[in-house]
């Protein structure tokens, strides 16, 4: 018996994605009240004037998405939560040269 | 069902005061949290801290807990005796905090929801969350796209309403040209919500392998190419891999070691992105094994006026 397999096709997020502040919203389950204190805090920027024009990258909604594990899981503050996301960034960058080394 | 030492799990002792529970908790939090930790099994590491944290941070908890006794090992296979809990008013609280989702046998059967010493059954209905997991494809498959099963395994509530975990499998698409660190989102493939409250999202990560022969950075692919020193001072045109097969390349006369050569388009490319294969020379000297061999070199030196450490200034 053969098995009719159906794949699925998943919404890609890399470097041509752009959101609005109303699917980032949706994308992390947070309000956004909270995206504008983490835009405040410089944990995220996005792109454009104006909260109905902005745009958001991948990379948004996954330091959205970290920053909300932060807080939950360790009781980091949101300033915190910046520092701790571009420490990250830079260990990652780093750990991948050392691996090349 | 298997003991947990939650004592163990967060490294004190069973005397621990409560301040001494939460400042171990935190650092093991801190140490395993999967955003943060590169550790193997951080996140089952993270998620038995949590368990033990929710249990010996609650007097009542720890006090039945407790009642146990100090003589059991972690792993070992366990049965609560009659009425372990009698006396004890945690009866149908469940969880007070924290991602319960996939907490142990052990946990489920004395504190959580499926807690049966309860005389009511606990009625709950939790918002659906988002699962996150890593998966690793070949760099082939991130270069032509493929079609992929994963088995994730995921907390599903039985009729007892006891949380059990049990394996789940998707047919995903990936797509050409997908990079380590991108992400997937299947919408609806996410952990179902209790009580009939609908899933969310399943966002699974792309980690690329370091090949034996390749290894990406963002959309190149990066080769190393061994290459003769006469090949490398008269120039050459080589056969050599992509991930896409076999091309030529052409090695100019004069090229050093370490000298990179850019193959466009050979790397993880889109529609609209495109990725390069860089290859880097690394010049191989042959070994003068014979007399002849020997004196080839030794002709090259006097026929081939040459300091390689003229930089150095010697």
């Amino acid at each position: 018996m053969t098995e009719q397999r159906t794949y699925i096709q998943g919404l890609v997020l890399n470097e041509e994605t752009r959101c609005t502040l109303a699917d980032l919203c949706r994308l992390c389950g947070v309000n956004a009240e909270i995206i504008h204190d983490m835009i405040e805090e410089g944990v995220i920027h996005p792109e454009g004037p104006s909260p109905r024009e902005w745009r958001f990258t991948y990379i948004a909604i996954k330091r959205v998405q970290t920053a909300v594990r932060l807080q939950q899981d360790l009781r980091v503050n949101l300033p915190g939560c910046a520092l701790a996301l571009d420490l990250l960034e830079e260990l990652e960058d780093l750990r991948r040269l050392s691996r090349r080394n | 069902m298997e003991y947990k030492d939650y004592y163990q799990i967060l490294g004190i002792t069973r005397d621990a005061t409560q301040d001494q529970i939460k400042q171990a908790y935190r650092k093991v939090a801190r140490k395993y949290h999967p955003d943060v930790s590169k550790e193997r099994d951080a996140e089952v590491k993270f998620k038995a801290a949590g368990e033990a944290y929710e249990v010996l941070k609650d007097p009542e908890k720890r006090a039945a807990y407790d009642k146990f006794g100090a003589n059991w090992r972690d792993g070992e296979n366990f049965e609560p005796p009659p009425n372990w809990d009698a006396g004890f008013e945690f009866r149908g609280a469940g969880y007070t905090g924290g991602d319960s989702a996939g907490f142990s046998d052990f946990f489920e059967s004395l504190f959580g929801h499926g807690h049966t010493g309860g005389r009511q059954q606990h009625v709950f209905r939790m918002k659906g969350e988002d699962q996150h997991a890593k998966i690793m494809i070949s760099l082939k498959d991130a270069y032509f796209g493929a079609k992929q099963t994963l088995t994730l395994s995921r907390p599903v509530v039985d009729n007892n309403g006891r949380v059990r975990t049990s394996p789940h499998s998707l047919h995903v698409v990936i797509p050409k040209g997908i990079i380590e660190g991108q992400r997937i989102r299947l919408e609806g493939q996410g952990l179902p919500g209790y009580g009939g409250s609908p899933p969310r999202g399943l966002f699974f990560e792309i980690a690329l392998p370091e090949g034996r022969l390749f290894f990406a950075e963002k959309r190149d692919i990066h080769l190393t190419l061994p290459i003769a020193p006469w090949e490398a001072a008269l120039g050459a045109t080589l056969t050599i891999p992509t991930l896409g097969g076999n091309v030529q390349i052409k090695i100019p006369p004069g090229s050093q070691g370490g000298k990179k050569l850019r193959l466009k388009g050979k790397g993880l490319s889109t529609g609209n992105h495109q990725g390069d294969q860089i290859v880097t020379l690394q010049i191989v000297v042959p070994e003068a094994k014979t007399e002849e061999q020997r004196r080839l070199y030794k002709t090259m030196a006097e026929k081939i006026p040459f300091n390689p450490r003229s930089e150095l200034g010697i």
